[in-house]
C-alpha cells in the first residue's frame, strides 16, 4: 500500500515537473531548430526541416565571432567576481554571526539597504572612470561583487548559525590562528551553503544584462546576455536565432549546475553524518 | 552640481585630444568604432556601408557595435555621452529626441564640411543645435507614417485607396463583411500603437497651421483640440467597430508585417521603414503590399506625415576626429546611398541631392513617392517640429486602442505627460 | 597577521574585525557612495548633462503620477504572491525531494534548471507560450476544451500572470535554500518523535517546520524583497502594460529614467526604498524575534 503509493507519487511528480518545467525548455530547443519564417510564427509546432547547425554557425558567426568573445568575456568576470564574492561573504557572515559588536545593527541595516535600493548608474560610472577602471573587466569584477554581497551575506549568517560554536573556540584553544580557524575549520563546513552561493551567484553574474551594458561598453567587451541583442530589437526580431542563442547560453550555467549537482548531493551526505 | 563641472572638464580635455590627434592621424592605420541600434536590417546597412568605406580608405578599419533601440537605447546614449565614453561616430534619432542629447556640449559641429551643400535643408533642420549649427548627417531615408495596404485584397473587393477617414471606415466595413481582418494592430510591440495618433500629424497641421508652436508653448492641448484629439478618436474607432486582429494586444511588429503582406490583415498603420523588413522576410509578397496616408476628413488636404531619417554624429571626445568626418562624408555622399541601397533596399526618397532610388522599386515605395513630388502634399511629424513628446504615449495609445480607455480620456492624460515632459527641458511656460 | 592581542580578550580576536574589510572597501566605495551621489539629485532636476535643485518638486511630482497608487498596490500584490508561492512551493518541494521519492535528482535539476536560464530569456520564452490565441499554453487548455484567458493582455490578469512565471524562475532556489535546511536538521528529531509515535504529517508539524526557520527566514526575506523590487521579468514580459495595467513601482521608476527624467526617477528610488524599508524592516525583525525565541 505504502509503496503503490509511493509509486504514484513518484509518477506523479515527473508527470506535473515534466510539464511545468520541462515543455518551455522544448520550446526553446525547437525554435533553434527552425528556420526563420516557420519560427516567426511562434507556435509550439515540429521544425519542418533541421536548420539547428545552420542557426548555430549564424549565431556564432554573427559580428565578426562576438558570441565566442562574449563566452570568454563572461567566463572571466563569473570565476573572478564568485571567487572573490563567496570568500569575502562568508568572512563577514562568520564574524557578523558570532561576535555581538553594537555595530552589528549598522553592519544589517547596510545589508538589507543594498538588497533594497537599485543601484545609482551614472554616479558610478563617474567613480569607476575616476578610479580608472571603466569599461575594465576587472572593474566590472568589483561591481558585481559589491552588488552580490548583501545576498551572500544573507545566505552565510543563516547558517553559520547551525555551525556550534564549541568548534572555534576549540580551535583557539589547539592554537589555532583566527585566520585559520576560519579558512581550515569553518569554511569547508560551510561547503552546502558555499555552493548555493556559488550556483546562484554565477548564474547571476553570467545571465546579467544590465551592468555590463553600462559598465563594460564596446564589442571586445561584449558579454553573453548582450548578444541576444543582435537578434531582437524592436524593429525586426529572428526568432529562430534569438532562441537559439538563448539555448547556447544556457549551456554554461546548465554545466555549474550539473558539476555541483553531485556536489550538493556531497555536501548534504556530509551534513546527515555530521548530524 | 560638482558632478556636472567633471562632466565639463572631461568634455574639454577630448577636445585637447582631438586637436593633439589630428595632427598625427595620416600616418598610419586607424581605428574608429561606429554605433548603432541592433535589428538585422540596420546592421546589414551599416555593414554594407563600412565594407563599401574601408576599400576606398584602406587606412581606416571601422568597427560596428550595436545598442538597445528604443527609450533603453536613448538611456543608453545620453549616459555614453554624459560619461565621455561615446564611440567615434555613432547613429541616433533626429529631431526632438536629438535635441535632448545636448547637442552643443556633446557633439562635433559639422555645419561647414563641405558635403552639406548637397543634404536637404528639411533634415539639416532637424539636426540643427539651438545655436544654429549643424551637427549631423543624413543616415537612411526619409519615412512617411500612414497605412500599409493589401492589393489583392483590395482588387478582390474592388476597393479603391481611401482620401478620407470616412471611406477608409468604409473600406473596413466592407472587408470585415467579408470575413477578413481589416486593420492589423501589434500593441505587443507597444511602440506600434502611436501610429494613428503620430500619423494624423499632417492632418492636424493641415487643419490649423500653428499648432506646434502652440503646443511648444503650452496653449493648444490634445484633449481640448479638436483637429488634435481626432487622432485618439481615430485609434479608438478602430477597435470599437471590431476592425482589430483577434490577439491584437499580443502579436509583434513582425506579425503585423505578415499579417499585411499575406493578405491575413487588409491594413497596417506603420512608418515606412518597415518596407525594408517586409522585403527581407516576405519578398515574394511584396508586390502585394501598398501604403497610403493616414486619411483626414477632407479629401482636398489628403497629405503625408513625414519622419526624418536618423542622424550620423560625431561625439567632441572622439580622438579620430579626420576618419570619422571621412565617413560621415561618405555615408552622405551619393556612393553612400547607392550602398544602403544595395544592403536594405530603398524605402523612400534619400535627403541628399544627386541620390536617386533605383527603378525597381517595391509598390509601397512608389506609392510613396507622389506625396513628395511637385503638387503631392506631405509634412513633418510633430516630433519634428516641437522638442516634446511625451514618453508615456505608447502605454496610453495601446489602452485607447484597447478599448481600456476613451480617447478623451486619453488624450488628457497624454497632456499630464507632455507637461512632465516641458519642466524636464525647462520650457518658458510650463 | 598578528596573533591575539591580549589572552584576556581572546573571545573577540577569534572573530577579527578585519574580516569585514575587504567586503566593506568594495560595497562602501562602489554602491553606498554613488547611493548617496544619487540622494543628492533627487532634489534637482536631473538631465545628466546638468542639475538644477527644485527641493522636494520631484517628491510632490512622483506622488501625482497617475498610476502611483495603483503601482505601489501592484508592488505588494505581486510581492506578497510571489513570495508567499516559492515560501509554500519550495517547502513542499523540499520535502518531498528530501523524501524516499525516486528519481530524485531528476527531479531536483528540473525544478532548479528555470534558475539557470537569464531573465530576459525566461521573458521572451513566456511571453510567446502565453500568446492568447496561438500560444502552447492556451493550445493546451484548447484541448481539454477550456477556452484560456488572455495571461498578458488582460489588464486584470497580467500582473498575476508575470507574477506565476516568477515563481516558476524562482522557485528552484527556494527549493534549495530549504532542501540545505532540511538536511542540516539532526536525523535524532526525528527518530525521537517517530519513536513518541506521531505521524509523518506531526513530524512534518513539530520537527521540520520548527527547525527549518532560518530557511523559511531566508526565503521570505529573499523573495518577498526581491518581489517588491523585481522589474526585470515584468520588463521583458509586460513592459508595465497593457496599458499601466501591470506597472509596480520598480517599473514606474525604469520607465521615469528612461524617459530622462533622472531626478524623477532618483526620487521614486528614494519612495520605493522608504517602502521597501517599512515593510521589510517589521518583517524581519518579527522573523528574527522569533527565531530568538525557539
Amino acid at each position: 500500500m505504502k509503496l503503490l503509493r509511493r509509486y504514484w507519487l513518484t509518477a506523479l511528480a515527473i508527470l506535473v515537473s515534466g510539464v511545468v518545467f520541462l515543455i518551455p525548455f522544448a520550446f526553446i530547443i525547437m525554435m533553434a531548430f527552425k528556420d526563420r519564417k516557420q519560427a516567426a510564427l511562434l507556435d509550439f509546432s515540429w521544425p519542418q526541416g533541421l536548420h539547428l547547425w545552420d542557426n548555430v554557425v549564424e549565431v556564432v558567426t554573427t559580428r565578426n565571432w562576438m558570441l565566442l568573445t562574449a563566452f570568454i568575456n563572461s567566463s572571466i568576470l563569473t570565476v573572478a567576481s564568485v571567487t572573490l564574492l563567496v570568500v569575502f561573504a562568508a568572512m563577514v557572515g562568520f564574524v557578523l554571526q558570532r561576535r555581538k559588536a553594537k555595530w552589528n545593527g549598522l553592519v544589517e541595516f547596510l545589508i538589507l539597504a543594498g538588497l533594497m535600493i537599485p543601484p545609482a548608474i551614472v554616479p558610478t560610472i563617474w567613480l569607476l572612470q575616476g578610479l580608472g577602471l571603466f569599461g575594465k573587466l576587472h572593474g566590472l569584477v568589483l561591481v558585481e561583487i559589491a552588488y552580490g554581497l548583501p545576498f551572500s551575506i544573507l545566505l552565510y549568517r543563516a547558517f553559520i548559525a547551525t555551525i556550534p560554536r564549541d568548534l572555534d573556540e576549540a580551535a583557539i584553544i589547539d592554537g589555532a590562528r583566527p585566520f585559520d580557524v576560519f579558512f581550515r575549520v569553518i569554511l569547508p563546513l560551510l561547503w552546502p551553503v558555499t555552493v548555493t552561493n556559488i550556483v546562484v551567484q554565477s548564474v547571476a553574474v553570467f545571465n546579467d544584462f544590465t551592468n555590463p551594458l553600462y559598465y563594460l561598453p564596446g564589442n571586445q567587451n561584449a558579454t553573453v546576455q548582450l548578444t541576444l541583442y543582435n537578434f531582437q530589437s524592436q524593429f525586426n526580431s529572428s526568432y529562430n536565432l534569438l532562441f537559439t542563442n538563448i539555448a547556447l547560453i544556457t549551456i554554461p550555467p546548465l554545466i555549474v549546475f550539473l558539476f555541483f549537482n553531485r556536489q550538493i548531493v556531497a555536501g548534504m551526505t556530509a551534513g546527515a553524518v555530521k548530524g | 552640481m560638482k558632478f556636472n563641472l567633471k562632466s565639463m572638464a572631461m568634455g574639454g580635455v577630448g577636445v585637447m585630444a582631438v586637436l593633439l590627434a589630428s595632427g598625427a592621424a595620416h600616418a598610419q592605420s586607424v581605428n574608429l568604432t561606429y554605433l548603432i541600434p541592433s535589428g538585422a536590417d540596420g546592421v546589414a546597412v551599416a555593414e554594407e556601408l563600412v565594407k563599401s568605406f574601408e576599400a576606398a580608405n584602406p587606412d581606416i578599419n571601422i568597427d560596428i557595435e550595436t545598442r538597445p533601440g528604443g527609450s533603453e537605447g536613448d538611456n543608453l546614449v545620453k549616459t555614453r555621452l554624459a560619461t565621455g565614453a561615446m564611440t567615434d561616430i555613432f547613429r541616433y534619432n533626429s529631431g526632438s529626441l536629438f535635441q535632448a542629447i545636448n547637442p552643443q556640449q556633446f557633439l562635433v559641429d559639422l555645419t561647414n564640411e563641405p558635403w552639406q551643400a548637397d543634404v536637404q535643408a528639411s533634415f539639416k533642420q532637424v539636426v540643427t543645435a539651438p545655436d544654429g549649427t549643424v551637427r549631423g548627417a543624413p543616415m537612411g531615408a526619409a519615412m512617411g507614417g500612414g497605412i500599409y495596404y493589401n492589393k489583392a485584397i483590395y482588387q478582390e473587393l474592388g476597393l479603391s485607396v481611401p482620401k478620407t477617414w470616412a471611406e477608409f471606415m468604409d473600406n473596413n466595413e466592407k472587408i470585415k463583411a467579408a470575413g477578413k481582418v481589416a486593420v492589423a494592430q501589434t500593441y505587443g510591440d507597444t511602440w506600434t500603437s502611436q501610429l494613428f495618433v503620430l500619423g494624423d500629424y499632417y492632418n492636424v497641421s493641415a487643419a490649423e497651421p500653428d499648432f506646434a508652436a502652440n503646443y511648444t508653448a503650452g496653449t493648444a492641448k490634445f484633449a481640448t483640440d479638436k483637429a488634435a484629439l481626432r487622432g485618439f478618436e481615430k485609434l479608438q474607432e478602430v477597435h470599437d467597430a471590431g476592425f482589430l486582429n483577434e490577439d491584437f494586444g499580443a502579436a509583434k511588429f513582425d506579425d503585423g508585417l505578415r499579417m499585411v503582406a499575406n493578405g491575413e490583415a487588409a491594413h497596417y498603420p506603420m512608418l515606412t521603414f518597415a518596407t525594408t523588413a517586409i522585403v527581407a522576410s516576405y519578398p515574394e509578397m511584396i508586390n502585394n503590399v501598398g501604403f497610403f496616408a493616414q486619411p483626414g476628413d477632407d479629401a482636398a488636404s489628403n497629405g503625408l506625415t513625414v519622419w526624418m531619417p536618423d542622424g550620423l554624429y560625431i561625439p567632441q571626445t572622439t580622438s579620430n576626429l579626420d576618419a570619422a568626418k571621412k565617413f560621415v562624408a561618405f555615408v552622405a555622399s551619393v556612393e553612400g546611398c547607392e550602398a544602403q541601397s544595395r544592403a536594405g533596399g530603398a524605402s523612400g526618397p534619400y535627403l541628399i541631392n544627386g541620390c536617386t532610388l533605383p527603378a525597381d522599386v517595391p509598390p509601397a515605395v512608389s506609392d510613396m513617392l507622389p506625396y513628395f513630388a511637385e503638387g503631392g502634399q506631405n509634412g513633418p511629424a510633430l516630433e519634428f517640429l516641437s522638442p516634446i513628446k511625451g514618453p508615456a504615449l505608447e502605454q496610453i495609445t495601446v489602452e485607447v486602442g484597447s478599448g481600456i480607455r476613451p480617447a478623451a480620456d486619453g488624450a488628457a492624460l497624454y497632456d499630464e505627460d507632455v507637461r512632465k515632459q516641458a519642466q524636464q527641458l525647462g520650457l518658458a511656460g510650463w | 597577521m598578528a596573533r591575539v592581542q591580549s589572552p584576556a580578550r581572546s573571545r573577540p580576536s577569534t572573530y577579527p574585525g578585519w574580516f569585514f574589510l575587504p567586503a566593506a572597501i568594495i560595497y562602501g566605495v562602489l554602491f553606498l557612495l554613488p547611493t548617496f551621489a544619487s540622494l543628492y539629485f533627487s532634489l534637482t532636476r536631473w538631465t545628466l548633462f546638468n542639475s538644477t535643485f527644485i527641493g522636494l518638486d520631484n517628491f510632490a511630482q512622483f506622488f501625482r503620477e497617475p498610476f502611483l497608487i495603483k503601482g505601489l498596490i501592484n508592488t505588494v500584490i505581486y510581492a506578497v504572491v510571489s513570495s508567499g508561492l516559492k515560501v509554500v512551493l519550495g517547502l513542499l518541494l523540499a520535502v518531498l525531494l528530501t523524501s524516499q521519492i525516486a528519481a530524485r535528482g531528476y527531479l531536483r535539476s528540473v525544478v532548479f534548471f528555470p534558475v539557470l536560464v537569464s531573465t530576459v530569456g525566461v521573458g521572451i520564452t513566456f511571453t510567446v507560450l502565453m500568446h492568447p490565441t496561438q500560444g502552447m499554453i492556451n493550445e493546451g487548455l484548447a484541448m481539454l476544451g477550456i477556452k484560456g484567458p488572455g495571461w498578458l493582455v488582460d489588464p486584470n490578469l497580467a500582473l498575476i500572470s508575470v507574477a506565476l512565471v516568477d515563481v516558476w524562475k524562482g522557485v528552484g532556489l527556494a527549493t534549495v535554500i530549504y532542501i540545505a535546511g532540511i538536511v542540516a536538521i539532526p536525523q535524532d528529531y526525528y527518530e525521537a518523535a517517530r519513536i513518541d509515535g506521531s505521524t509523518p504529517w506531526q513530524s512534518f508539524i513539530y520537527v521540520t517546520l520548527p527547525l527549518c526557520r532560518p530557511a523559511t527566514v531566508t526565503v521570505i526575506t529573499l523573495s518577498f524583497i526581491g518581489g517588491l523590487r523585481t522589474f526585470d521579468l515584468i520588463w521583458a514580459m509586460t513592459r508595465g502594460g497593457p496599458g499601466f495595467a501591470s506597472d509596480t513601482i520598480a517599473s514606474v521608476i525604469y520607465k521615469q529614467y528612461q524617459a530622462g527624467f533622472y531626478g524623477l526617477s532618483t526620487a521614486g528610488n528614494v519612495v520605493l526604498f522608504v517602502l521597501i524599508g517599512v515593510l521589510v524592516v517589521p518583517l524581519t525583525m518579527l522573523l528574527n524575534r522569533k527565531e530568538g525565541h525557539e
